[in-house]
C-alpha cells in the first residue's frame, strides 16, 4: 500500500499553516478577495452556488482505509454528511465555512491528504485507471509512474502559472480505462523489444472545444518520462496562448500550431531537458516502484463464490455487472456504484465511507479506488470473500448491480452547485436512473454509458457518452441537447450533437424514445449501443429523438 | 451572469454575495444583509444601485462576490427573475439544504 513519506506530511503541513495565516489575514482585512482568491484556489477551496467548496486530492484515485475514514470523518464534521467523487477521482466537499477549512487541511495533513493543485493553472491530479496493479490485461502497472509524476509536478516552481489547467492521465491496461485521448498529456504504458515506454499523446480534451488528442511519439522510453513531460509542458508554457482564456488549453497551442511544430520544439526542448536529469528521477522511480508491490494474495478455493451465484440471482446478477477481471486467479476487483436509482451520482455518506473502510480492511488487502466515473473500486478482493462483501454493501443500500448500464451516469454537480453551470444536471441523471429501473429495460439495453454536464465545460464528460447531455440555459430556461455515439475508452471518439435540445420534463422520454428505437434495429443482444449506433449512423436515432421532424 | 444588470422601474434588481466566513448566499438589506431574499431591497434606479454596488464592495470584510442581478417584485417581496437566482434562494434540488434547510431550522426555533 502506498505509505506517504514523513517529509512529504511535513511540507502538506507547512501547506496548511500557510493557508490558515492567509485565512487570518483575509479575515481581518489585510488581504483583499482579489488577492485572497488566487491562495484560496491554489489550495482547492471555490466559492460555489450556495457555498465555499472543498476539493481534495486523491492522487490517482488511490486511498488507503484510514484516509477514507478522514473524509468520513470531514463529512460528518465539517459538511452536511457526505462527499462527492468527481471525474478527477478526487473528492469535493459542498458546505465547508472558510473559517473552517484550515482545520480540515490539517486534518487531511494528518493522513498525508491535501488539496494542493485541485485548482489553478497547474499540473492537476494524475488519473490512472482505477485497476491499476489489479487488471488482467495490465502491461505495467502504472502507478509508480503517477506517483513520480505527482511528486515531480507538486509545487513545481516552472508550472505554477500555466496559460491554463493541464492535466495527465496514465494508463497501464491493454484497454484504455483512463481516457487517454481526452487529457492534454494521455500516456498508455506499452513494451517493445521486452522495454518498457510509453505511447505518449498530446492536445486531447473536453470543455467548450472538445478535442481528442494525437500521438506524438510512438514510444518514449520509461527513462525519459519525466524529462520528455516536462519538454512538452515547457513548450507549452511559452506558446500556449494567454490572451484568451477559451483558447489557452495545449488543445488549442497543439490544432493552432500543428502537431508537427509542436512536436519539433518539443523534441529539441527534451534533448535540453534531458540533460539536467542526473537520474535522481530514476531512483525515485525505483523507490515507488517498490512503494506499489502487490499484497500477499491468498490462495484459497473459491467453490463458495460459485455455489453462491447459482443460489443467489441476485448476487449473481451483482457479479455480472459489478466485476472486473484481475491478474490473479481467485481474485476479482469490486467496484461499487454510487450510482442507486434516486441517489446522486458520487455522493457518498460518511457512513458509506466508513464503512468502505472496514471492507477495504477485511475484504481486500487496505486498498481502495476511486474511479473516475464516480465509484469506488476495491482492486483485490478474493473470490471467496465476495459473497460477504455483498451482504455488507447491500445491507448500506451500495450493492446496486448497474456497473457499466444505464443508470451508471456520470454527471456534473451541475447548477444544484456549480457557480458555471446553465442548467442542473443531478435530477436529469435521477430521473433516467428511476425510470429505466421502473420500466424494466436496464439488463435488455446492457452496456451504456451516459454522461451528463451542466455546462460547456463537460466536467460530466458528456462528449465521451454514448449518449450525451449537455444542459444549457435557452431564454432563461433550461434545455438539454443531446450527444450521440461518445466513447472514452476502445475507439475513443467525440459525440456528435443529434439536434435542437430539449427541455428538461421532455429528457427522459427522448432518451426512451431513443433506447427502445436501439432495442428495435440492434443485431442482437451483443450489440451495444454505440455499436449499433457505429454500424447504423445516426439516421435511425435522430428519427426516435425527433419523430415529429421525421413525421412532416 | 448578470454582473452587468442596470436596475430600471421596470426591471428592478437586488445585490446579492456570499458571507465571506460561512459562505451562504445574502441579499442587500436596508440595514445591511439578509439571508431571507424577500427582505432584500429592490432597486429600480441604476445611481442608487450603483453606490449601494460601492458600498457591497466596501464591505469585503463581511461579503465575496456581490454582484446586482434582475429581481421581480412579489407579494412578499423581490422574487427571482432568473432559475439560477431561484436555486440560489431556496438550495439544491437533490438534497433539502441550503436556505430552504435553514428557514425550516429557524421557524423550528
Amino acid at each position: 500500500m502506498f505509505d506517504v513519506r514523513p517529509v512529504e506530511t511535513d511540507y502538506v503541513r507547512h501547506r496548511a499553516a500557510q493557508f490558515r495565516a492567509q485565512v487570518a489575514r483575509r479575515l481581518d482585512g489585510s488581504l483583499t478577495e482579489e488577492e485572497f482568491r488566487p491562495l484560496r484556489l491554489m489550495n482547492g477551496v471555490y466559492l460555489q452556488l450556495h457555498a465555499y467548496m472543498l476539493r481534495v486530492a486523491i492522487p490517482y484515485g488511490t486511498i488507503s482505509p484510514d484516509q477514507m475514514r478522514m473524509l468520513a470523518h470531514l463529512a460528518a464534521t465539517y459538511d452536511k454528511g457526505y462527499g462527492h467523487w468527481t471525474t478527477r477521482q478526487n473528492i469535493q466537499f459542498n458546505w465547508p465555512r472558510l473559517v473552517d477549512i484550515p482545520d480540515m487541511l490539517d486534518e487531511l495533513a494528518s493522513v498525508g491528504m491535501h488539496a494542493i493543485q485541485t485548482s489553478g493553472n497547474t499540473i492537476r491530479n494524475v488519473t490512472t485507471d482505477a485497476f491499476a496493479g489489479a487488471a488482467s490485461d495490465e502491461v505495467a502497472d502504472p502507478r509508480p509512474y503517477a506517483e513520480l509524476l505527482r511528486s515531480w509536478s507538486t509545487d513545481h516552481a516552472e508550472f505554477q502559472f500555466l496559460p491554463r489547467k493541464f492535466k495527465i492521465a496514465i494508463s497501464g491496461g491493454a484497454r484504455d480505462r483512463a481516457l487517454v485521448a481526452a487529457h492534454d498529456i494521455g500516456l498508455r504504458l506499452v513494451e517493445k523489444d521486452g522495454k518498457t515506454g510509453f505511447e505518449v499523446w498530446v492536445g486531447g480534451g473536453l470543455g467548450r472545444t472538445p478535442m481528442l488528442g494525437q500521438v506524438i511519439r510512438d514510444f518514449l522510453p520509461e527513462q525519459d518520462l519525466l524529462p520528455y513531460i516536462e519538454a512538452i509542458i515547457a513548450t507549452y508554457n511559452l506558446s500556449g496562448r494567454r490572451d484568451n482564456k477559451y483558447k489557452a488549453r495545449i488543445k488549442i497551442t497543439v490544432s493552432e500550431r500543428g502537431l508537427d511544430v509542436f512536436k519539433a520544439e518539443t523534441e529539441e526542448e527534451f534533448q535540453h531537458r534531458r540533460r539536467d536529469f542526473h537520474g535522481a528521477d530514476r531512483e525515485a522511480l525505483a523507490i515507488f516502484k517498490d512503494r506499489f508491490t502487490a499484497p500477499a494474495f491468498r490462495n484459497a478455493p473459491f467453490a463458495g463464490y460459485e455455489a453462491e451465484r447459482q443460489a443467489n440471482p441476485a448476487f449473481r446478477s451483482w457479479t455480472d455487472t459489478n466485476l472486473h477481471a484481475h491478474r490473479v486467479d481467485g481474485y476479482a476487483s469490486v467496484i461499487v456504484t454510487f450510482k442507486a436509482p434516486g441517489a446522486t451520482p458520487g455522493d457518498a455518506s460518511a457512513d458509506q465511507m466508513r464503512l468502505l473502510a472496514d471492507l477495504a480492511e477485511r475484504y481486500g488487502h487496505n486498498d481502495l479506488r476511486i474511479m473516475h466515473d464516480q465509484n469506488v473500486a476495491l482492486p483485490h478482493v478474493h473470490k471467496s470473500d465476495l459473497p460477504s462483501l455483498y451482504l455488507a454493501l447491500r445491507e448500506a443500500g451500495l450493492a446496486t448491480a448497474n456497473a457499466g448500464l444505464t443508470s451508471d451516469i456520470i454527471a456534473c454537480p451541475g447548477m444544484d452547485y456549480c457557480t458555471l453551470a446553465t442548467a442542473r444536471s443531478i435530477p436529469i441523471a435521477q430521473e433516467i436512473a428511476e425510470h429505466f429501473r421502473a420500466v424494466g429495460l436496464e439488463d435488455e439495453i446492457g452496456n451504456l454509458n451516459i454522461r451528463i454536464s451542466g455546462c460547456i465545460n463537460a466536467c460530466g464528460h458528456h462528449h465521451l457518452g454514448h449518449i450525451g447531455i449537455l444542459g444549457l440555459d435557452r431564454a432563461g430556461v433550461e434545455n438539454y441537447q443531446i450527444t450521440l455515439g461518445g466513447d472514452g475508452y476502445d475507439i475513443p471518439a467525440i459525440g456528435q450533437r443529434a439536434g435542437a435540445g430539449f427541455p428538461a420534463e421532455e429528457v427522459v422520454p427522448a432518451i426512451d424514445r431513443l433506447l427502445r428505437a436501439y432495442l428495435e434495429v440492434r443485431e442482437d443482444a451483443s450489440e451495444r449501443f454505440l455499436d449499433a449506433y457505429r454500424r447504423l449512423g445516426p439516421a435511425p436515432f435522430k428519427a426516435a429523438l425527433y419523430p415529429e421532424t421525421t413525421d412532416a | 451572469m448578470s454582473k452587468a444588470f442596470i436596475p430600471t422601474p421596470a426591471k428592478p434588481g437586488v445585490i446579492t454575495a456570499n458571507d465571506l466566513r460561512e459562505g451562504h448566499n445574502v441579499w442587500m438589506c436596508d440595514d445591511g444583509w439578509t439571508v431571507d431574499p424577500a427582505q432584500a431591497t429592490l432597486f429600480e434606479d441604476e445611481a442608487i444601485a450603483e453606490l449601494a454596488m460601492l458600498k457591497a464592495i466596501g464591505q469585503s470584510d463581511r461579503v465575496v462576490g456581490p454582484y446586482i442581478v434582475e429581481a421581480r417584485r412579489g407579494p412578499n417581496g423581490p422574487e427571482p427573475a432568473h432559475f439560477r437566482e431561484a436555486f440560489r434562494q431556496k438550495g439544491p434540488s437533490n438534497y433539502f439544504h441550503g436556505i430552504q434547510s435553514d428557514k425550516t431550522q429557524a421557524a423550528n426555533v
